[in-house]
């Protein structure tokens, strides 16, 4: 390049900018900062958790997937592969990150104890052992081995479970198989409702 | 359904009754409009409302809530009566042939058999006239006068249109275009699908609501065809799967049954639940039942279930009774329950009839929810004014609130309405402490363990003996190894199963839930998969995650040719007989090593191979459907039989009669339904929805309005028997009031999504009015259709 064609390069690049100054941006480019925060993000497929059409999502988080980086979800949208939404998301799926992030979710275990009006925050292993115990208390009292002719029953009538439809599978035969282990006939979902 | 979101596009009538998917199912409902805009398609709405689907349709058709079922059967008349029937279809593959049992009787709105005291039929008389071999009796003339054909087209007689609209309130001329229109599909290159929701189950005969439709749909020989079928829009994104795995009191996974007091044994109970073949050389899917349910055993029980102890058998608990959810609260509010676990479901809110909820959880010694949410239903002992009226310090229930983690912040698969198993990735950690449910139910199971190890007890086998040694971590079972276990293992060699056509009965073999075979093979994860390419253009995608069973898309695709083997439209081909083979473009519905006339049996999960017009015993109320009133009737008759007014099966637990309001006190039918922006009680935590829509409302129509004198955005209250609740007026002409049996029926709308413990304004929810009553069969609460009074009131 020799000093007239430094000269003349740098005033394209004067006329450049000043269009960009004009706002007469190509829309490719006016789209790139957006483009540019998506592909720092990490990027998670998923499918919307609220009617059973079972809409395809892509949802965005920081985290750099270090070690001591928190991976935050900031940003859902429809995934334009799937068959079904084919990108598209309803009011309610648009909105799923409010959902996510809501300042309504629960945190820690909790017990409100009898006749008392607050929560107490308590420890996963306090959780489970006052759980357990209650249960063997009320299983132990009330469980049904024979019914009146005499045939093995081994039910537990006294307990009884509303299981999510929200879950996924493996954590419904998880429910399935802790609920009958235990006796647990009155078992149902929302599936009726 | 049996077919699946994309395949509606392939219909030529699409019609939406029972359910408003422009409203609750917004993006499945752009197959509808893809339908109309590429396949010339019609959209018919009938609902009691002009919703967001029927602002859409070609034609739009009101009815009272609660009457579909004289709609349909009318509807079944004019097709008969005009000869709008597929009727080769019809032969070949209906029970519309087969003979049924002589003292099969039906009068004045009762059928044979039933027993006034406990409100339950004998059922022997629904059933067919069997030979010497124990087969059932055909008549191919269609000339003997108990003929399932015969007998139909005399039971559905009585429904002229006249008739139905007197019941229904729909205007005679709407009645005829729907008619006209759904009729148009009997031809062969023709299909409609039907799409129902909650507006068809909330009836204390949805069922047999449902089995109406189904009736059209065999008559005009749409079920097992490209656009075609029967297709429930379900309302969770995983109530399919929830479902799946059997979690209802009476199921095991895969739609196998938990026992009861009669199978006394494991030999009985197979007995019971292997059925026979009633015609000759049929498939009889379920003869296959003692390999499913044996090899779930082995993966609920692992290697204490043997042959010894019949697999376990006598470790699962048998029921006496059904206790649903219902019979539960009802159980609670007797005093005779002290535990309950509520898992991701906010019962007060959607159990009904909340005050007496709220009195039956009173009465619980402990109480654990599990949910991502802060729910009305964790808080249930504090006082929130007018809306949860109670003394904290009265309440003796211990309550465990856990979080949970939500769908972004687990691994799994569920499953939507087309039975399509999707996997999905966490995306990011849970707040606090959360934990995923099967990782607290571990939790809690292994501490069971503890205890009965320590202080013995009752009954410790099972708590020792159930599988949950094969997990890496049995205090946290991962997605994935639980997802293989669901699938299924060869237990000789350790190997993923391709197909539960591999199930043995002899304890060789281990599967959670037969459907599911298939699902994560030697192969891998046939759920993640993720090719979306149609090669055949008409919405199959055989490469995008996995179609349970079989990853078949079309449910019952033999129906789909003729007993030859031909496609009764080649426009519609889903499979096909050539050169004596099967091809197609989804995986046939039967054994595709067997040629076209072996094979012409394509309903293979029912012992006869055919469609039933006639439904034998399945049902409570009988084996046709039948109109009858809700419980509570706005007309307080029934034109068809005033001594049997409304379903005589249903149940009526002790002191619940009491709770039923009548027409004169309560003169306005009150229907429940679901917002665009809104889900059910989830999203009055999100802002944005909780922006967009702030409250709930009562919709009514201008002329109750102006009787009333309300106006728009007034307070009003509105009243059951069961409780009042103070709300908006929102006044529409979506709503018109209906001539009915000689007077005017005026019908109230409620959205469901009240809540007062969330980002939405405080609101009541609408179970305060709500009647427990429920379908006979399935107990599905009568949400759609009960009595109110309404009035104009003072705000809060």
């Amino acid at each position: 390049m020799d000093r007239r064609q430094f000269f003349k390069l740098c005033a394209c690049g004067a006329t450049t900018s000043a269009i960009s100054a004009l706002g007469l941006m190509p829309g490719t480019a006016m789209a790139a900062p957006r483009e540019y925060k998506l592909l720092k993000a990490k990027e998670t497929r998923n499918n919307c958790c609220y009617c059973s059409v079972g809409c395809g999502l892509l949802m965005y988080s920081y985290g750099s997937n270090g070690k001591n980086a928190e991976k935050a979800i900031f940003h859902i949208e429809g995934d334009a592969d799937h068959p079904v939404n084919r990108g598209a998301l309803c009011p309610k799926g648009a909105g799923l990150v409010d959902y996510v992030n809501s300042p309504n979710r629960n945190h820690f275990p909790e017990v409100r104890e009898p006749g008392t009006n607050e929560w107490k925050r308590i420890s996963w292993n306090e959780a489970f052992s006052r759980i357990a115990r209650l249960m063997k208390d009320d299983r132990d009292e009330n469980f049904i081995e024979k019914n009146s002719d005499g045939t093995t029953v081994n039910r537990w009538l006294s307990t009884g479970m509303m299981t999510s439809s929200a879950q996924p599978n493996e954590g419904g035969f998880i429910t399935h198989k802790f609920a009958r282990s235990l006796g647990l006939v009155a078992i149902d979902t929302i599936a009726r409702n | 359904m049996t077919n699946h979101w994309i395949d509606i596009k392939n219909a030529n009538v699409v019609v939406i009754m029972g359910g408003n998917a422009a409203e609750a199912h917004p993006v499945g409902f752009g197959w509808v409009t893809e339908a109309m805009e590429h396949n010339n398609a019609k959209l018919v709405v009938v609902d009691p409302r002009f919703n967001r689907s029927a602002a859409l349709a070609d034609c739009y058709a009101p009815l009272r809530s609660g009457t579909d079922i004289a709609f349909l059967l009318g509807l079944c008349r004019y097709l008969i009566e005009t000869k709008q029937v597929n009727y080769e279809y019809v032969k070949a593959y209906t029970n519309a042939s087969y003979i049924i049992r002589e003292d099969f009787e039906f009068n004045e709105g009762l059928f044979s058999g039933f027993d006034d005291k406990s409100r339950t039929y004998d059922k022997d008389s629904w059933y067919y006239e069997l030979d010497e071999d124990g087969y059932a009796k055909v008549d191919e003339t269609y000339e003997h006068p108990r003929c399932v054909w015969n007998l139909l087209k005399h039971h559905v007689d009585r429904y002229d249109f006249e008739t139905v609209s007197n019941i229904t309130g729909t205007p005679v001329e709407d009645y005829e275009k729907v008619c006209a229109l759904i009729g148009s599909t009997h031809v062969h290159d023709k299909a409609a699908t039907f799409m129902y929701a909650l507006g068809w189950t909330h009836h204390t005969k949805g069922a047999q609501n449902i089995r109406s439709m189904a009736l059209v749909q065999l008559l005009l020989g749409n079920i097992g065809v490209l656009g075609g079928g029967v297709n429930a829009l379900r309302g969770h994104s995983n109530v399919q799967g929830a479902t799946d795995m059997g979690l209802l009191c009476q199921n095991l996974p895969g739609y196998l049954k938990l026992p009861n007091d009669n199978d006394t044994d494991l030999s009985t109970y197979l007995e019971n639940y292997t059925p026979k073949a009633l015609r000759p050389g049929q498939t009889n899917y379920w003869s296959n039942y003692p390999k499913f349910f044996i090899s779930q055993m082995k993966s609920f029980w692992g290697e204490n279930a043997t042959a010894a102890n019949n697999f376990g058998y006598d470790w699962l608990p048998k029921w006496d009774l059904q206790y649903d959810y219902t019979k539960h609260i009802d159980m609670m509010y007797k005093g005779q329950v002290n535990g309950y676990f509520v898992q991701g479901v906010n019962a007060i809110n959607s159990m009904p009839n909340r005050n007496k909820t709220l009195a039956a959880l009173c009465k619980l010694k402990y109480l654990v929810v599990m949910d991502p949410l802060a729910t009305e239903t964790s808080v249930f002992w504090q006082k929130a004014g007018e809306f949860n009226d109670v003394q904290p310090s009265e309440i003796q229930t211990e309550v465990f609130r856990l979080p949970t983690t939500l769908f972004a912040e687990e691994e799994g698969c569920i499953v939507n309405s087309g039975r399509w198993m999707q996997w999905h990735w966490k995306g990011a950690n849970p707040p606090g402490e959360s934990k995923p449910d099967a990782e607290i139910l571990s939790g809690i199971l292994m501490k069971l363990r503890e205890l009965y190890k320590a202080e013995g007890g009752v009954l410790p086998e099972p708590i020792e003996a159930v599988n949950w040694a094969g997990y890496h971590n049995p205090h946290f079972p991962h997605g994935e190894e639980v997802a293989k276990e669901l699938n299924g293992i060869d237990l000789k060699t350790g190997k993923q199963l391709d197909s539960f056509s591999q199930l043995k009965d002899d304890g060789s073999t281990s599967c959670g839930c037969w459907i599911y075979s298939g699902s994560w093979t030697e192969d891998g994860n046939m759920m993640a998969r993720r090719d979306n390419s149609d090669t055949s253009g008409k919405g199959i995608t055989p490469g995008w995650a996995f179609s349970w069973p079989q990853n078949r898309r079309v449910l019952y695709n033999r129906a789909s040719c003729d007993v030859n083997g031909k496609p009764w439209d080649p426009k519609r081909m889903i499979l096909e007989w050539n050169h004596g083979k099967w091809h197609g473009i989804d995986v046939g519905d039967f054994n595709m090593t067997l040629p076209p006339k072996e094979s012409a049996h394509p309903f293979i999960m029912q012992p006869e191979g055919v469609g039933r017009f006639f439904s034998l015993k399945m049902l409570a109320e009988g084996p046709f459907p039948e109109h009858y009133e809700p419980m509570e009737s706005p007309i307080g008759t029934n034109p068809l039989h005033p001594n049997v007014v409304s379903n005589p099966a249903v149940r009526l637990l002790e002191g619940v009669e009491e709770t039923l309001g009548s027409h004169t006190e309560f003169p306005y039918v009150c229907t429940t339904y679901s917002l665009t922006e809104h889900f059910n009680f989830w999203t009055i935590h999100c802002r944005l929805a909780a922006i967009s829509m702030p409250e709930t409302f009562v919709e009514l129509d201008e002329i109750l309005a102006a009787k009333k004198g309300i106006a728009n955005g007034d307070w009003v209250k509105v009243s059951s028997k069961r409780g009042s609740l103070l709300t908006k007026a929102l006044v529409t002409k979506r709503l018109q009031p209906l001539k009915v049996h000689g007077q005017m029926v005026h019908t109230v709308g409620l959205p469901r999504h009240g809540g007062h413990n969330a980002l939405t304004r405080r609101s009541y929810s609408c179970n305060v009015l709500t009647t427990e009553v429920g379908d006979a069969n399935t107990q599905v609460p009568e949400f759609k259709a009960f009595l109110v009074d309404i009035a104009k009131a003072e705000g809060v």
